[in-house]
């Protein structure tokens, strides 16, 4: 991971909306992240998550307020912004006629990742996807799609993760790996922000918790606040009424 | 320098690596090109005076739409899975993107040129003057995929996307299809390209112009 970590938050979001048409997705979004924090965002659908996610990976331009990752305006510093964040979409990102492992070197060669072929390695022994390496990623199961997509998001050892739902299409095996690999990412300080429908997860891998409503942040409480997955829910179903 | 270089020549390799894989492009776009010089091989009188004015504008058509089918399965390729954001979210400008999207069309329409030229030479009974067409054909197509990325990266997220491309891409790109059949012209006739030295001069500044345009636009558009 990136030794020399900026001071300052690792995100620092002030006052971001985002409208499609008349649809408005995120409304005067404040957040900030600290280094080595996981937060974990809950929303129903269309609540705005997705979108967020996007303008911290700079997929989507706000169309209001300041968005600052790890102290650099992605506005002006765009892709010195993006080597610092890793991200796993809902989409697998994966050339489905390139092998697994072609599409690591592809991404290896996008970031700039001189010792590739090391790397791939240590990232698929670390995900345990080591013996799909070779295998087409159109005939990958959808579980598999997402655990190269991982890897393909800790290819560059980004110091910022975002990942958007990530337990979505994982199996009990899977997601106890995403659990174990979350946990170890926290302690070597990797900051994660995370959006999930799982309350339970969503608490077991964070250290905070946000409640999106509306593209409205409307909740914010530290995990050893919250009270459990129940208490949780039930400020989420008061919440986003 | 090399941080731009390094990344547009993987985008390209990575477009190349697929290709040969899937035969999607070239395949499709030799086979168009290949019908409409056919086609007009029979369809007009072959007279020595017939072909001279004609045979330049049929090849520019068959490379033309040939190339708006493989230029529409270049951004097609990125919209599926959702792959654009894959290149979108690498430490590069979106710029450069742009540049390794058009390096590997440029390619897939020079490869498909190269193996249609002989083609036509036969049908129209050329000598091989024609291998006086490439320097022609190498600036004419770099103009023509230049504006072809931006406009297939916009078509791409509209729902009839196959009918938005040409109808975007075409009336932007006549300067350059015109300029190219005039020197093409000049070229078959025996003249020499240097011959058409104004067609010229608006070849080579179309392409300067749109080298320096169309990523910009590129940048606005990718972004939503």
């Amino acid at each position: 991971m990136t030794d020399a970590i900026p001071s300052g938050p690792a995100i620092d979001v002030q006052g971001v909306s985002k409208a499609f048409g008349r649809s408005i997705a995120l409304n005067k979004i404040d957040l900030r992240v600290r280094w080595g924090e996981v937060l974990a965002i809950f929303g129903a659908n269309g609540s705005g998550k997705t979108t967020l996610i996007k303008v911290l990976a700079t997929l989507s331009k706000p169309d209001a307020g300041m968005v600052g990752i790890g102290g650099l305006d992605p506005r002006r510093d765009g892709p010195y912004a993006r080597r610092l964040i890793g991200v796993l979409t809902h989409d697998p990102l994966l050339y489905d006629d390139l092998t697994a492992r072609e599409n690591l070197r592809f991404a290896a060669r996008m970031f700039g990742i001189d010792n590739a072929g090391e790397r791939i390695e240590a990232v698929a022994d670390k995900l345990d996807v080591a013996s799909r390496l070779d295998q087409r990623a159109g005939t990958l199961s959808h579980g598999w799609k997402k655990r190269f997509s991982l890897a393909r998001a800790l290819l560059h050892d980004p110091p910022i993760l975002l990942m958007d739902e990530p337990e979505s299409g994982l199996d009990d095996q899977a997601l106890t790996g995403l659990g174990d690999l979350l946990r170890e990412e926290s302690e070597r300080r990797r900051t994660v922000v995370l959006t999930t429908h799982n309350f339970e997860r969503g608490i077991e891998f964070s250290d905070e918790v946000a409640i999106l409503a509306k593209g409205r942040m409307v909740y914010r409480e530290s995990t050893s606040r919250v009270g459990g997955a129940d208490t949780l829910r039930q400020t989420y179903g008061q919440l986003i009424q | 320098m090399t941080r731009y270089v390094g990344p547009i020549l993987a985008i390209a390799w990575k477009d190349i690596v697929l290709e040969t894989r899937t035969k999607d492009i070239i395949v499709a776009v030799f086979a168009f090109s290949l019908l409409v010089i056919v086609v007009f091989n029979f369809a007009i009188d072959p007279t020595p005076r017939t072909i001279g004015l004609v045979a330049p504008g049929i090849l520019w058509i068959a490379f033309v739409f040939g190339g708006v089918l493989g230029l529409n399965r270049s951004f097609t390729l990125e919209k599926d899975n959702g792959n654009i954001h894959a290149l979108m979210v690498a430490p590069v400008s979106r710029e450069v993107i742009f540049f390794g999207k058009t390096l590997s069309s440029l390619i897939f329409m020079l490869v498909v040129e190269l193996i249609t030229l002989p083609v036509f030479a036969m049908l129209f009974n050329f000598s091989l003057e024609v291998a006086e067409l490439l320097p022609v054909a190498l600036l004419a197509t770099l103009g023509i995929v230049t504006v072809g990325s931006v406009f297939s990266s916009m078509a791409v997220n509209t729902r009839a996307r196959e009918v938005m491309l040409p109808l975007l891409f075409l009336p932007v790109a006549l300067p350059a299809v015109i300029a190219a059949v005039e020197i093409s012209g000049s070229v078959l006739a025996g003249d020499g390209m240097f011959s058409n030295a104004e067609w010229l001069a608006v070849l080579a500044a179309f392409d300067a112009i749109f080298l320096v345009v169309c990523p910009v636009a590129f940048n606005a558009i990718v972004e939503d």
